[in-house]
């Protein structure tokens, strides 16, 4: 993990988790490295519980690339999370991005994908 | 053939140099034109070329061809004949001119010169070699120049036809609030489906669509690389956020998807586009209902 040196905390992951009713709202500014989304992937399941959600919304529409551990990552964070007794969606995917995820072969099997953030925050409210 | 060669004398030109060469050789193709021109046009008939065209045709083409040709030979700029060789392709591929056809002819006519500067030269084998050597490289030249342009000026034809295809290629259109409607017709290549599908992401996010009817009621093969491009579609458009319904898989598609083995069942199929688009209705909750006749 990075670790700010002068402050001895962990580097602030440059996305931010805002809760709004029962969701939580994740926005995703830059793209993450392996260990920062682990740490995301992490720290959203502690959030879960703590907030008590009962619904996830990752917002990627800042990123022009999602790579097969991101997507993996994702999923992977819905299925616990839906362990956890919240849904997840992922909004604001690119097309060009959805277009290499296709091409690569990557799947977001188990999260839900919605256009933007309206739409997600509709569905989680379904 | 008339023979002047006997008559020049062969002490005088073996000592010339090799630059002397060609200019005697332009020499002797520009006297023996009229003749060395007929053997080749003959010649061009008898081996079935350029048979899209008729014989004045063949024959004044003939005529300019082998000016160039000589003009070459004797410049050594291609220039001329490239222009040449370029305004020739653009005349005969659209009559359905094969490349084989114009390589064909080119090799055919160095032929008939080579021909012509043995029987010139055939009592002096040392000189013979000599004009070879200055006539091989710059006839290999002229066919090089000739087969490039007319493959070319092909290339640019097909390229501009390909383009011509593809900026027609596929509406992507709105026929209720949030549903897409996409007919697919023709040819479904890989490059074309990237293009359809770069289309739909697109339309998708500015229509902000959450259905898509996607029908293929006009592609006239289905096989295996044009159903996995399809479900490609489909997938991306998911991520996206919109849901597809393909429609219009004739009778012989379907057989043909379950006997070659493509799974489609995690596709959304309906029979029709009339289907596809009341199915996608029902989904998005409108409903459509016919007035009642008033008696």
């Amino acid at each position: 993990m990075s670790i700010d040196t002068s402050t001895n905390a962990p580097v602030p992951l440059p996305a931010s988790v805002l809760s709004q009713g029962s969701n939580l709202i994740v926005s995703i500014h830059t793209a993450l490295d392996d260990e920062q989304l682990t740490r995301l992937q992490h720290d959203l399941l502690d959030r879960v519980g703590r907030d008590r959600a009962r619904g996830i919304l990752i917002d990627v529409a800042a990123l022009d690339v999602l790579d097969s551990f991101a997507a993996r990552t994702l999923s992977e964070l819905a299925y616990m999370a839906l362990l956890r007794g919240a849904r997840t969606v992922v909004v604001g995917i690119a097309p060009e991005v959805a277009m290499t995820l296709v091409r690569l072969g990557v799947h977001l099997p188990l999260a839900h994908t919605a256009l933007d953030l309206e739409e997600g925050l509709e569905w989680l409210a379904s | 053939m008339s023979d002047h060669t006997e008559t020049e004398p062969v002490a005088e030109t073996i000592h010339q140099d090799d630059e002397a060469l060609l200019p005697e050789l332009v020499a002797h193709l520009r006297a023996h034109r009229t003749d060395l021109r007929q053997q080749w046009a003959e010649r061009i008939t008898q081996a079935h070329l350029l048979s899209a065209m008729t014989a004045q045709e063949v024959f004044s083409e003939a005529t300019s061809v082998y000016d160039n040709y000589v003009e070459v030979l004797e410049t050594g700029s291609v220039e001329a004949l490239q222009h040449y060789a370029r305004d020739l392709s653009e005349r005969i591929i659209p009559r359905g001119v094969e490349t084989h056809e114009v390589v064909g002819i080119v090799l055919l006519l160095r032929d008939v010169l080579a021909r012509s500067l043995f029987e010139k030269y055939r009592d002096d084998f040392d000189l013979l070699n000599r004009v070879l050597d200055a006539y091989e490289p710059a006839a290999n030249r002229i066919a090089n120049t000739v087969a490039v342009s007319f493959v070319e000026q092909r290339e640019r034809v097909i390229r501009d036809q390909q383009d011509a295809l593809l900026e027609l290629s596929t509406p992507v259109l709105q026929v209720r609030e949030r549903l897409l409607i996409l007919p697919i017709i023709g040819v479904l290549d890989a490059a074309r489906a990237q293009q359809l599908t770069e289309q739909l992401l697109h339309a998708i996010r500015a229509h902000r669509a959450k259905l898509v009817v996607i029908d293929i009621t006009g592609v006239p093969n289905v096989d295996k690389s044009v159903a996995n491009s399809l479900v490609d579609t489909v997938t991306a458009s998911r991520l996206m956020g919109a849901d597809a319904i393909i429609t219009g898989l004739s009778s012989e598609i379907a057989q043909t998807l379950v006997t070659i083995g493509v799974d489609l069942s995690k596709m959304h199929t309906v029979g029709d586009l009339q289907g596809g688009i009341e199915e996608a209705e029902r989904q998005l909750g409108f409903r459509v209902s016919k007035e009642p006749d008033e008696h």
